[in-house]
């Protein structure tokens, strides 16, 4: 395989278990947050990664920002096991953008000083050539040169996490993690927000996960999507296929639930009703049947693979698959 | 026509800061009918949450609330007394706080909180206060309600949170209730529950519903009028469909654009944003607030901006004669 093809980022079966205390003199129990992954993104490409809440989606981003260890499997970094870089290797491969500007940056150093802040630490060059890089970032994520002298206070929800791509990006990183970096902004600046990063993407041809729990975010900027429930990994393949061609319910339930600005559209029926099962008792068979519209017999007491079914796409339903079986 | 339960006309909120006077709040005007809601939609800042807080009568301390008229139900709000104010508060008209994680008291139980108000406003006794409590939890979807009402907050999830806050808010079976980004904080799936709950609720108890947020697709799929609002102003308002369909002001086009839509907006194709940023409303303001950041905005705009009536009580403050084009239409 050519260095070009190769993924930069790579999950092998990736597992992480934590041991939960139920009280003092109760027996701890497990809790599976994420239960064999397996993903790969590839050079220049974008994976969106969507899920609720409690889905696993941010412990798999800070296991592949070294973080969090894996129970079971590996991480891979551009070829590398992430459990054999050093620290410093690996905030050179690896940048997240957080998605909370107003607590990610510290609030007593100038944005210069935190986006500089990488540089000295990895001691690259002088501080002239540090000052130079700063200024050439701000202007790249759309700050005007004054704002170096500012203070997170100072500038608005959209001006920080401009910040933050600013600081993740100055070390030039393989892979670029964003988690959910528009949830905590206005609609009309999440616009901003992912106009610039689908603009650096282009530019600079950035290597990102992407995460998020709506979908019609995640299309914007991924070339391809994978959809997470309860730690596993139920659908994934090109964003158009699984935007137009969803095959797993639970898809299908997250496509429904993007609040469009149509008026004659009313509220959707997403199906899903709103229990979400409990992660330390996760439900036999299938995890999403308790919340299914098309559950069977068969979903409940057996788990579903990821098969592929077109256009490389895989979804992990029996009820998909029995549908694929009666239209061939 | 049935007496509005919420008549506010030319509402103001001046907050005295350090540089001056800031106009949070500038005339708006709002009406919302029974069993009707009004979606409030602007960004950070535009004065949404005040204006909801200004009719609660809950603004900090500082702030100052001038208004020529604030009905609830008939009843003048401007002049209404404390004990009379505390009377309503909590019991015919009711808020729906943004941020289920700090709004509930981690020290009570989910229980106690959800009985304070209908044995504040004796409606029952305390039996009653829990039957009722627990049917309510029941309504807004949680299961094993009897067990709820012993648990703290911390034991509960976001989306939970919210319902017991939603709950809450119907103890009493209030006539109005005003939610503050009742959904800002979680998942689309729960949004999307959480707004048929509200939606249906209001159906069957006949409540006005008054609903800020953000976010247009929302607004879009819940409101029967929408007010969008801009630095403090109402910049155009009316029927949802009709705003929509034919978004007056440049400002709601500017939002509509913005918004991604699933299999329509094509990754690499960028979405529609609004250049600069909301003006500072400290001090003197004259004309329209939005021409800094208008495509279209020309000599006219720097004076007074009339307010000008279209059909269906589509109003909008804009001096443009045609319907506000997309800046995305123009340049594709």
């Amino acid at each position: 395989m050519s260095a070009e093809d190769r993924p930069i980022l790579e999950l092998r079966d990736v597992v992480k278990r934590y041991s939960v205390s139920r009280g003092l003199f109760a027996s701890k129990r497990t809790l599976m947050a994420v239960g064999g992954v397996s993903l790969s993104v590839r050079r220049r490409q974008v994976l969106g990664l969507v899920g609720e809440s409690g889905c696993g989606k941010s412990t798999l981003a800070k296991m592949v920002l070294g973080l969090e260890t894996p129970s079971e499997g590996e991480v891979l970094i551009d070829g590398r096991p992430i459990a054999s870089l050093g620290r410093l290797e690996r905030a050179r491969l690896v940048q997240p953008v957080f998605q909370d500007p107003y607590s990610s940056l510290n609030p007593r150093k100038t944005v210069a000083s935190i986006i500089g802040l990488p540089l000295s630490v990895h001691g690259e060059g002088s501080s002239a050539e540090r000052r130079g890089r700063v200024e050439e970032m701000l202007r790249l994520v759309g700050l005007a040169p004054r704002h170096a002298a500012a203070y997170p206070s100072q500038l608005s929800g959209g001006q920080r996490q401009r910040v933050a791509i600013a600081r993740a990006l100055i070390l030039r990183p393989q892979l670029l993690i964003c988690d959910e970096p528009t949830s905590a902004l206005d609609v009309s600046v999440q616009a901003q927000i992912l106009n610039l990063l689908m603009d650096l993407q282009s530019r600079l041809g950035l290597t990102c996960l992407f995460i998020s729990h709506n979908l019609a975010v995640v299309q914007m900027l991924a070339t391809r999507v994978a959809v997470m429930y309860l730690g596993r990994v139920v659908e994934e393949g090109p964003t158009a296929e699984v935007m137009l061609h969803a095959q797993h319910p639970y898809s299908l339930g997250l496509l429904a639930s993007v609040l469009t600005p149509d008026p004659r559209l009313g509220l959707p029926e997403t199906g899903l009703g709103s229990v979400f099962p409990d992660p330390l008792s996760p439900p036999p068979g299938c995890a999403f049947h308790p919340r299914c519209p098309l559950a069977f017999d068969r979903c409940r007491v057996e788990s579903p693979l990821l098969l592929a079914h077109r256009d490389g796409a895989r979804a992990a339903c029996h009820a998909a698959e029995r549908h694929a079986m009666v239209a061939a | 026509m049935s007496t509005p339960v919420l008549d506010v006309r030319h509402l103001a909120v001046h907050i005295p800061v350090a540089d001056g006077v800031l106009h949070a709040v500038r005339d708006v005007s709002l009406t919302v009918a029974p069993g009707q809601t009004l979606c409030v939609v602007g960004e950070s800042g535009c004065g949404k949450s005040l204006t909801s807080l200004a009719v609660m009568g809950l603004l900090p301390a500082s702030a100052r609330r001038t208004a020529e008229r604030m009905d609830f139900a008939g009843e003048d709000l401007l002049k209404m007394t404390p004990p009379r104010l505390r009377e309503l508060r909590g019991n015919r008209m009711a808020m729906i706080f943004q941020e289920p994680m700090t709004s509930l008291n981690p020290a009570w139980s989910i229980g106690d909180q959800l009985t304070e108000p209908f044995l504040r406003h004796g409606k029952g006794g305390r039996r009653q206060a829990t039957d009722r409590a627990v049917q309510l939890l029941e309504r807004v979807g949680i299961a094993a309600a009897g067990r709820r009402l012993g648990q703290y907050p911390h034991e509960l999830s976001g989306g939970l949170r919210q319902r017991v806050m939603i709950a809450m808010a119907l103890m009493c079976g209030p006539d109005l209730i005003l939610a503050d980004e009742p959904t800002t904080a979680l998942d689309v799936t729960i949004q999307a529950e959480i707004l048929h709950l509200l939606a249906e609720l209001q159906r069957e108890m006949g409540m006005g519903l008054l609903l800020v947020t953000h976010d247009l697709g929302i607004v879009a799929r819940v409101a029967h009028r929408v007010a969008v609002m801009y630095a403090g102003e109402v910049v155009e308002s009316g029927p949802t469909v009709a705003v929509f369909d034919n978004p007056r002001h440049p400002y709601t086009r500017g939002l509509i654009d913005c918004i991604p839509i699933p299999a329509r907006s094509r990754p690499g194709v960028p979405l529609g944003t609004i250049p600069g940023l909301v003006p500072n409303l400290v001090g003197g303001m004259e004309g329209c607030a939005f021409r800094e950041r208008c495509a279209f905005a020309t000599g006219p705009c720097a004076r007074a901006i009339p307010i000008v009536h279209g059909d269906d009580g589509h109003t909008w403050r804009c001096v443009l004669l045609e319907r506000a084009p997309s800046l995305l239409e123009k340049s594709t």
